[in-house]
């Protein structure tokens, strides 16, 4: 069809009088023989690229209290209570202090999407979720606190794949052995190894430097001490949407989401 | 003895011509309330499809079945404004004006040589006489709407409907006069050899084309040009009102498409080959073929200008069908 459409906009003469009313029927009819593209909403739920703006989710072990987003903010919409503490110290001299985060809260009745917060946090404890069924009958209710933008990490994707011949990212090694789940790059699981996934795994053409995949792997296999995905899960899950036809970025993401929470519930129980 | 004068009474019932009468202008209306329902369903969908959308979906579960019913109801609900400067009777008289021409070509169209309500000696000139009366029911709505848009609306379809009308008149003589027959059934059984669509092309895209003109729809939708005079004739109607104007153009699809059938396409006479099949079938299936042609059209072509349509009629199809009439006439007395 694109190449009809090509065709036509090149000036291709047409020959013969009335010729483009039969291509217009045709055009018709061939479009009607094709599935319709529709997605039944409620029913079907979109699968929606990794970068998709759809709420902002806080990985609170991440937060370090740092206030930078709450300023940056252009609408004033986040929320920040905090307190410090200050620990002895174990073995005699000035005592810890550390900073404590009472609440965080996101009015999205105020945000505007927006995303300078995401930008600007320096500890990685922001992230863009594609979630976007939040509707409230009340538009108090749109004031999230941390426990609700906590659950929403689950439902991050992973990043979405680099373009051909991009620099690859400079992954810096994280600081603590917690890691956010969703947020954390490729799984151990030998199932996300395979063809396209892995998201920092893969530079494409020459540019890329050679110490790249090897600084972007070496960190990974540390950061699961919390809980380990729960393979079974993860398996299960990923074959269930590839199977329905998901893409197989999303489905990865959906799948170890899956195995997290199957993962914590199992590390609960015991 | 008891049995047979209850025999002769459900006889002498049903020779009554009164009788009759009702139950034949009951099942016409059934008709003309329930069949164009079908054809308006059938847009829905097969317009979606055409762009690549599903269309209702919710009313009814499946595929939206019930989506003209739940519309019916709607339009039931809804409040009848009538425009303080409006005529009042006349404007409220103006949607059976326009319905009614429409039912009545439901009486003359044939099913089978039994199945039909009426069988008119003057079949075909009772359909043009009937589908000329629908533009006095628009102008009725135009005029006494009060409104600028509507009256531009209506003068538009007046003069579409004066244009069209002479050349769908032409493609139905030129079949007339190859059957030698005025009434439906006597040119349905003319066609006994070969379908007049294989003899009478030319008539029958005439037919085609001047019918969709007369229905006013798409490409030939000129007099409710919704981006030019938002709904013509129909703007200030509200509710059942705009429901009947609806299920004139339903139904008028559905007459036009069965009249068009039995004038090319053989209307109830089957395939050779197919007479298995019965004859009611075969007028169904004609009549949704020639329903889907006209829900096609509207899904590919952009609206004409109002100065394009006319020249179109006056200037292309007028003496191409008079022409045509003349070549006909010439052979006629030749073979």
């Amino acid at each position: 069809m694109a190449t009809d459409e090509m065709q036509v906009r090149t000036g291709a003469p047409e020959t013969g009088y009335g010729l483009g009313l039969l291509k217009g029927l045709a055009v018709t009819l061939k479009t009607m023989l094709r599935p319709a593209i529709t997605q039944q909403y409620p029913r079907v739920k979109p699968d929606l690229p990794a970068r998709s703006r759809g709420v902002i989710a806080l990985k609170e072990a991440n937060c370090t209290v740092c206030y930078k987003c709450s300023r940056e903010c252009p609408d004033w919409c986040i929320y920040i209570d905090a307190h410090k503490e200050t620990h002895d110290p174990a073995s005699g001299g000035k005592a810890r202090s550390a900073k404590v985060l009472d609440r965080f809260a996101i009015d999205y009745a105020l945000c505007m999407y927006c995303g300078i917060c995401v930008e600007v946090c320096p500890f990685d404890a922001l992230f863009w979720s594609p979630e976007f069924e939040y509707a409230t009958y009340d538009i108090v209710e749109l004031t999230h606190e941390k426990e609700r933008l906590e659950e929403w990490t689950y439902t991050v994707l992973p990043p979405p794949e680099l373009e051909g011949g991009a620099v690859p990212p400079v992954v810096t090694p994280p600081v603590e052995a917690a890691a956010p789940p969703a947020a954390a790059p490729p799984p151990p699981a030998p199932a996300a190894a395979p063809p396209p996934p892995a998201p920092a795994a893969l530079p494409a053409a020459g540019s890329a430097p050679a110490t790249g995949p090897t600084e972007a792997q070496a960190p990974a296999p540390a950061e699961h001490r919390e809980v380990a995905l729960d393979q079974e899960t993860f398996d299960r899950v990923l074959a269930d949407l590839l199977e329905k036809g998901t893409e197989r970025r999303v489905a990865e993401g959906q799948a170890r989401r899956a195995a997290m929470i199957a993962a914590r519930k199992k590390a609960e129980g015991s | 003895m008891i049995a047979e004068s209850g025999v002769s009474i459900v006889n002498s019932v049903f020779d009554n011509f009164w009788v009759i009468l009702a139950i034949k202008a009951g099942v016409v209306l059934g008709f003309f309330l329930t069949v164009p329902m079908v054809v308006g369903y059938a847009e829905h969908k097969v317009l979606a499809h055409m762009q690549s959308r599903l269309g209702p979906m919710e009313a009814g579960r499946f595929h939206g079945w019930a989506q003209l019913v739940a519309d019916g109801v709607k339009f039931i609900q809804k409040e009848d404004v009538i425009p303080a400067a409006a005529d009042r009777w006349v404007f409220s008289l103006a949607p059976g004006v326009a319905m009614v021409p429409y039912i009545a070509l439901f009486v003359v169209i044939p099913f089978s040589d039994t199945i039909f309500a009426e069988n008119l000696d003057i079949g075909i000139f009772f359909v043009m006489a009937m589908s000329s009366v629908t533009v006095i029911g628009i102008l009725m709505a135009g005029w006494a709407s009060a409104n600028k848009f509507s009256l531009i609306g209506a003068l538009r379809a007046a003069a579409q409907l004066i244009a069209y009308e002479l050349p769908l008149v032409l493609a139905a003589a030129a079949v007339v006069m190859e059957s030698g027959a005025l009434s439906m059934i006597g040119i349905t059984e003319a066609q006994a050899s070969h379908w007049f669509v294989l003899t009478q092309p030319v008539p029958f895209g005439v037919f085609l084309v001047a019918s969709l003109a007369e229905l006013t729809r798409p490409p030939f939708d000129m007099p409710i040009a919704d981006s030019e005079i938002i709904y013509g004739a129909y703007t200030e109607y509200t509710g059942l009102k705009f429901a009947f104007f609806l299920l004139a153009e339903y139904g008028g699809i559905v007459a036009l498409s069965a009249i068009a059938s039995v004038l090319f396409l053989g209307g109830y006479r089957p395939l050779p080959g197919l007479d298995a099949i019965p004859g009611p079938l075969w007028m169904a299936a004609k009549t949704g073929a020639l329903a889907f042609f006209v829900i096609w059209l509207r899904a590919t072509y952009p609206r004409l200008r109002e100065d394009q349509l006319q020249r179109f009629s006056w200037l292309a199809l007028i003496p191409l069908s008079l022409g045509w009439l003349m070549v006909v006439a010439v052979f006629k007395v030749a073979l």
